[in-house]
């Protein structure tokens, strides 16, 4: 299988680039942007938003079955791409919400600024540098050990466990597609825009940002502080949860987010 | 045929310390600088005696690991400039997708050609992938920056005008204008190292050597596709063996017990090599996802494997790290006994793969004393190679 003929049943073409868009429920508008990892585990999250939003549920591209352009090469590029996804479709009063890669990826569009955008959720999200230069904030996602990265990364590590053999040919061509795409975006300065702790202060949309209690991957202090570069963000800690509290506490991030946003 | 000897330079010494990686994240206090100074004056000892002896040279480099402490095999080549007389220096090389800074490869390039007053080769490898994580590399697009990084080194190599700009995808220089300029006009013979039918096809278009390390009788596929894209270029006549180059062990003795003892000692590689954490061997982009996609539906497990050992007709013998001699022989990547059996082993390959015109050995490796390698590479020096060259010559004369 090559990327170029991965069928894409939902795709929506965006300057030229054909993405794949779910879009779910009815209410106000509600873009999601998915983490590195893609939309793997997101289904319950979506759903129950879906009962108050409409949401939508892109695959970035590179990532799941959309279109990867050969000069799109950083998360600025995925930025604009939104910037242009988000006029194209006429999306407005938006609440944006990205988890770890796609939270540092919402900050970046929340930065460069657009006036259909109307709040922010970042969940457990990666993107800016904090600590001395020889200390990493952001656990090595592509150098660690495969059992060490699921106890960090899921308070239940089961959820990360992949079933190989009933797996599809697509769905593990997209695993190992979306894990490609993340280094491409991320590989250095790893998972980080050094630009974007001294830009945070232009966001200027009513944030919520949720913390895992359990991140090991970004550590709660890492998300107090990210928090506190974004004027006015409320901070909010998700119990029973790790990196991808959405996954794991769906129902209740759902709920957070829905009394923040509607 | 022309041969060439390498040493990996191990550090033997920090095997056994129980490590579940020797490479990437075993820490460097298990490193005596010490034992290391003697080591690296021990293998240069051993590339001077090749000068005596008429070997050619070989020199890699790796990163981050105890398998192999030359860390850059510039330095060893800038070394080895001065202190040889006759033979020729292959550097394969120089990782040229991982180094950040290809003008600084040029440079580096250049001066030991000068300084060997034309004796260098130069060979650019993309390296294995755990050379990804301490390079800091991006694996994601390496094959073309690799090229990229190429077109540069040579453009840097032959103009002589003056400062030209470079404004790449993947590099950029305003003023390119290394001093010197090179020995050989136009440049150093270039090698490039290749271990799969797809990676072939870039180097036969441009006429480089290729080198196949550690492939066993599947370099015949290699110099196979080789030919069929040489031919499709439209390059004319058939091509010359001396593109062809096969890496392998050797090892000579006295007895055919004590050349099996030496090549037992000198696989100490093959046992070693591949002991790397997991978290290491598969860096994301380094292997196209359908390939690992398939690999996980079937195993469970993705990534990189090491090569293992297969027969003239391509029936598995094992994996290298349990590989025992008799394995890596009927394997064609040992070459062990007396001269006459080495002689005769190197012959047999030689036919069973289509002949090659470069011969490269690991005559040290692992935990082979200098004593057996000193007396290995004489034995080699004296009692093989000249029998090899006339072999190879004559071959060549009924191939015309």
């Amino acid at each position: 299988m090559e990327a170029e003929t991965l069928n894409r049943p939902n795709a929506v073409e965006i300057n030229g680039v054909a993405v794949e868009l779910a879009k779910h429920g009815s209410g106000p508008t509600l873009l999601f942007l998915h983490p590195h990892i893609g939309l793997a585990g997101a289904d319950g999250f979506l759903h129950a938003l879906a009962q108050k939003f409409t949401v939508y549920a892109p695959s970035h591209p590179g990532f799941g079955r959309s279109a990867l352009p050969r000069h799109f090469t950083t998360v600025d590029d995925l930025a604009y791409f939104y910037l242009d996804l988000i006029e194209e479709l006429d999306l407005d009063r938006i609440l944006l919400v990205g988890a770890s890669f796609g939270g540092w990826l919402a900050a970046e569009i929340a930065v460069k600024a657009s006036p259909r955008l109307e709040r922010l959720v970042l969940i457990d999200p990666l993107g800016v540098r904090l600590s001395e230069r020889d200390t990493p904030d952001i656990v090595d996602l592509f150098a660690t050990k495969q059992s060490a990265l699921e106890r960090l990364a899921y308070r239940d590590p089961a959820h990360a466990r992949l079933d190989h053999a009933a797996m599809s040919e697509e769905d593990a061509f997209i695993h190992f597609r979306n894990r490609e795409s993340a280094a491409l975006f991320g590989w250095s300065p790893y998972m980080n825009d050094p630009k974007l702790k001294s830009r945070l202060h232009r966001v200027k949309l009513p944030t919520l940002v949720l913390w895992g209690d359990d991140d090991g991957i970004v550590k709660l202090p890492y998300g107090r502080a990210y928090a506190g570069l974004i004027p006015g963000a409320r901070f909010v800690t998700v119990a029973h949860a790790a990196h991808f509290p959405y996954i794991e506490q769906p129902q209740g991030c759902a709920q957070l987010i829905t009394a923040f946003g509607a | 045929m022309r041969v060439y000897h390498m040493t990996e330079e191990p550090y033997p010494d920090a095997w056994n310390v129980g490590a579940e990686s020797l490479r990437v994240n075993l820490p460097n206090r298990y490193c005596d600088p010490e034992v290391a100074a003697d080591q690296y004056h021990r293998f240069l000892d051993e590339w001077a005696l090749c000068d005596e002896l008429g070997i050619n040279i070989f020199v890699n480099e790796h990163h981050s690991t105890a398998t192999c402490i030359t860390a850059s095999c510039n330095i060893v080549l800038g070394i080895l400039a001065k202190t040889t007389k006759r033979v020729r220096l292959l550097g394969l090389g120089m990782p040229i997708a991982n180094r950040p800074d290809p003008l600084r490869v040029a440079e580096e390039c250049a001066m030991i050609d000068v300084i060997s007053r034309g004796r260098f080769d130069m060979g650019f490898i993309k390296g294995v992938p755990y050379e990804i994580v301490p390079s800091n590399s991006r694996p994601v697009h390496q094959v073309e920056r690799f090229w990229e990084a190429h077109d540069l080194i040579i453009k840097a190599l032959t103009s002589h005008d003056g400062p030209f700009s470079w404004e790449g995808e993947h590099f950029h220089y305003r003023s390119v204008n290394i001093w010197p300029r090179p020995w050989q006009q136009p440049h150093p013979p270039v090698w490039v190292s290749a271990n799969s039918v797809g990676s072939v096809r870039p180097v036969a278009e441009r006429g480089y050597v290729l080198g196949t390390v550690m492939t066993g009788y599947a370099a015949k596929n290699l110099f196979s596709e080789y030919r069929r894209v040489w031919r499709a270029s439209g390059r004319p006549g058939p091509v010359p063996l001396d593109r062809f180059c096969y890496c392998c062990f050797a090892a000579v003795g006295n007895s055919e017990a004590e050349g099996l003892r030496r090549g037992h000692d000198v696989m100490a590689y093959l046992r070693t090599n591949a002991i790397v954490a997991d978290q290491f061997r598969s860096p994301p982009g380094y292997i196209a996802p359908q390939v690992l996609a398939s690999q996980f539906r079937r195993t469970g497990r993705a990534g990189f494997s090491e090569l293992g050992l297969f027969d003239k007709d391509g029936h598995r013998i094992s994996g290298f790290v349990e590989a025992k001699v008799a394995d890596a022989m009927h394997g064609g990547l040992l070459f062990a006994g007396t001269p006459d059996q080495v002689y005769q082993q190197i012959v047999d390959f030689y036919e069973a793969i289509g002949g090659f015109g470069v011969l490269q050995m690991m005559a040290q490796a692992g935990t082979m004393s200098h004593e057996d390698t000193v007396e290995s590479l004489t034995l080699f020096a004296k009692e093989v190679m000249p029998r090899l060259e006339e072999y190879h010559a004559s071959r060549q004369m009924a191939a015309e």
